[in-house]
């Protein structure tokens, strides 16, 4: 049985609004990330889903530390994230990576491959400066780039190569646990496939354990073994890939895996699609009770009283008071 | 009788750095109250072929080299401004992709939904009005009255694409050009498009040309699909034969690349190397470099052609047309 590496309790995240210059007072919170319980075993993947807004990548930036914790920690084999001092973050760093979304925004478009690769090497003192030339060759021969490639600037390669560039700077330092926040949203079906591929082999072959953020759920179902859902800043549902996906029970999971085009068009015609009204609400002033129940087509009064909390129902962990019934 | 005929449309861009042949060679039709779909990876030319049509291409560096586009007897490549003017934005329109740039942040919603009515119709302003309000009530916004007078940044990105279909159908134009109209919204949101794409297609009795790198949201909404690749059409056939009968190599490996069309844990596959270069000629057929069936005769000086499969499908491999595929 694999060990659980890392552990997020009751992780909470939220911004203050103010208002005002001279008389600056505080008006509101945006409650980005909002009481999450997770753990992740080592070799693990975990799809976390939800729409734009729903909080998915703050709870990304907040395990990495980059925005500050409300409430709630962030253990990592047993090390506290959110009460480390800078330079015990430093040395955690080397355990906890993460991928971004834009690979056009996400490289410093000044520095060469090698010197992207070589900055975490040389930072955290892996290697000699005599070795690092050797390390980065390798480093890009695992994510599937020729070597030679190594004094290019980002410009001069296409979108899915500053993926596969961005991903080998994620792994220089070998990682343990390594974020990936929509790595693949930005690129072409062709391309998406060769870097799903590729982190699948990666997974496979250095134990690590990811963390795949995306709102595409077929992608997220090929990649990953447990799927989380988030919905305004909250879990959902949390189960294995084929049970929450093949046959989700929250009405939020039910309603997005059902928005899911499939390139089939006979099952496409006669399929009826729960179209959810609306959007999403604001995270500022979230509704009362539940807060999926004023787009919910099996809401009830009761709905908008309760706090539904996550319970394992059905070989998973669902929060809606109704799932019995639904 | 066709609403639009394209034939031979080729666009390239004059840059420093070559010819980009963005379109090169693409011929079609479309019927009256059809859906067609035009799916491809960026940089195939999907986008630039529509542009062309609307006469959104910036010139220079962009030039229509050759081509005709025949609508209602018109040809909109070559017809005098005052045509284009009165069949631009009010007989043909466009939805694009980016809802967040693609609306005037210093103007009002109900100035910008009245504004080609003002143009193209003998109306007055309260009149119009009247239409806008209709039109944003039949896209479902809520609360429409008061929400008209709202500034873009006020609306969500779904909305604001709402907005922006309002827009284009307040003139009810004949044909309807959606580039990307989904790719920025949320899954549930772009359902919600979808069915309002289709739903005011119905009402109107428009045909619309879908462009799209989805194949998934093609299946759903069109009635007749055509996939390009390096500015030219490989095949087109109806939606059903395309899926279920792909005969160009490169429809079989766009299909085969989708996640949800491969068991899991099984890797993907994937079409190996890069889109091509536009700006470098590229002899015979541009998706042999790629392709797995590729011979000798392929990247011969003979340019594939489509060819007929059958009365509704065309496809352009060479061979699959001489019967070795």
């Amino acid at each position: 049985m694999p060990e659980t590496i890392l552990e997020l309790q009751n992780l909470k995240t939220h911004f203050p609004i103010y208002k005002g210059v001279l008389l600056r007072r505080e008006i509101g919170k945006v409650k980005a990330v909002d009481g999450v319980s997770l753990k992740i075993k080592q070799g693990e993947v975990l799809g976390l889903v939800g729409e734009s807004g729903c909080g998915k990548s703050t709870l990304a930036r907040t395990v990495m530390q980059l925005v500050h914790t409300t409430e709630g920690t962030v253990e990592l084999e047993g090390r506290n994230l959110t009460t480390s001092s800078p330079s015990e973050m430093l040395e955690i760093r080397r355990d906890l990576q993460m991928i971004f979304q834009d690979p056009y925004a996400s490289l410093n478009p000044r520095s060469t491959v090698f010197a992207t690769l070589a900055e975490p090497l040389l930072v955290h003192k892996v290697c000699t400066k005599k070795e690092v030339h050797a390390r980065v060759g390798e480093l890009m021969e695992t994510v599937g780039l020729a070597p030679r490639f190594m004094q290019k600037y980002p410009h001069e390669f296409s979108g899915g190569q500053r993926q596969r560039i961005a991903i080998a700077r994620a792994l220089a330092l070998r990682p343990k646990v390594v974020l990936a926040d929509e790595p693949v949203s930005a690129l072409d079906v062709s391309i998406q496939a060769q870097i799903l591929n590729l982190l699948a082999e990666l997974v496979k072959k250095m134990g690590l354990s990811l963390i795949f953020i995306a709102h595409d759920l077929s992608v997220v179902k090929h990649i990953s073994d447990r799927v989380a859902v988030m919905y305004l800043g909250k879990i959902v549902e949390l189960g294995t890939a084929e049970q929450v996906i093949e046959n989700p029970v929250h009405p939020y999971t039910k309603a997005l895996v059902s928005a899911i085009p499939t390139a089939n068009p006979d099952e496409e015609r006669d399929r009826q699609r729960i179209v959810l009204p609306g959007d999403p609400p604001s995270p500022i002033n979230p509704p009362s009770g539940c807060s999926f129940h004023p787009r919910c087509p099996h809401a009830t009064d009761q709905c908008s009283i309760t706090v539904p909390v996550l319970e394992t129902f059905a070989e998973r962990e669902v929060s809606c008071i109704r799932k019995a019934e639904i | 009788m066709s609403l639009l005929s394209v034939q031979d449309l080729r666009t390239y861009f004059h840059t420093r750095n070559g010819i980009y042949r963005a379109v090169d060679g693409v011929s079609f039709e479309l019927n009256a109250g059809e859906t067609l779909g035009i799916v491809g990876e960026s940089g195939s030319g999907k986008s630039v072929t529509c542009y062309s049509l609307m006469g959104l291409i910036p010139s220079p560096p962009g030039r229509i080299e050759s081509g005709k586009a025949m609508f209602d007897g018109v040809d909109l490549l070559n017809c005098t401004p005052k045509q284009a003017r009165s069949i631009r934005g009010k007989r043909i329109n466009m939805i694009f992709q980016d809802p967040m740039t693609s609306l005037n942040p210093y103007m009002r919603i109900s100035d910008q939904l009245i504004e080609p009515l003002m143009i193209h119709e003998d109306i007055t302003k309260a009149d119009a009005l009247k239409q806008a309000l209709e039109m944003l009530d039949a896209v479902g916004i809520n609360d429409a009255s008061s929400r008209i007078h709202y500034y873009p940044h006020e609306f969500s990105g779904g909305m604001r694409q709402r907005v922006m279909i309002a827009m284009a159908l307040i003139t009810k134009p004949e044909l309807l050009i959606a580039d990307e109209p989904t790719t920025a919204l949320d899954v549930t949101v772009q359902a919600q498009i979808l069915e309002l794409i289709k739903k005011m297609q119905k009402e109107i009795g428009m045909g619309v040309i879908f462009i799209t790198h989805d194949l998934g949201v093609v299946s759903g909404l069109c009635d007749r699909v055509q996939v390009m690749y390096g500015g030219r059409i490989v095949e087109t056939a109806d939606t059903r034969s395309l899926f279920y009968e792909p005969k160009h190599p490169y429809t079989r490996a766009l299909q085969k690349s989708i996640p949800s069309m491969q068991p899991k844990g099984t890797e993907l596959y994937t079409i190996e190397g890069l889109p091509p270069d536009l700006s470098k000629p590229l002899p015979g057929c541009s998706f042999a470099p790629r392709c797995e069936f590729a011979n000798e005769g392929c990247t011969s000086d003979r340019k594939p052609e489509l060819q007929d499969v059958n009365e509704t499908h065309r496809q352009s491999c060479l061979r699959v047309q001489s019967g070795e595929l």
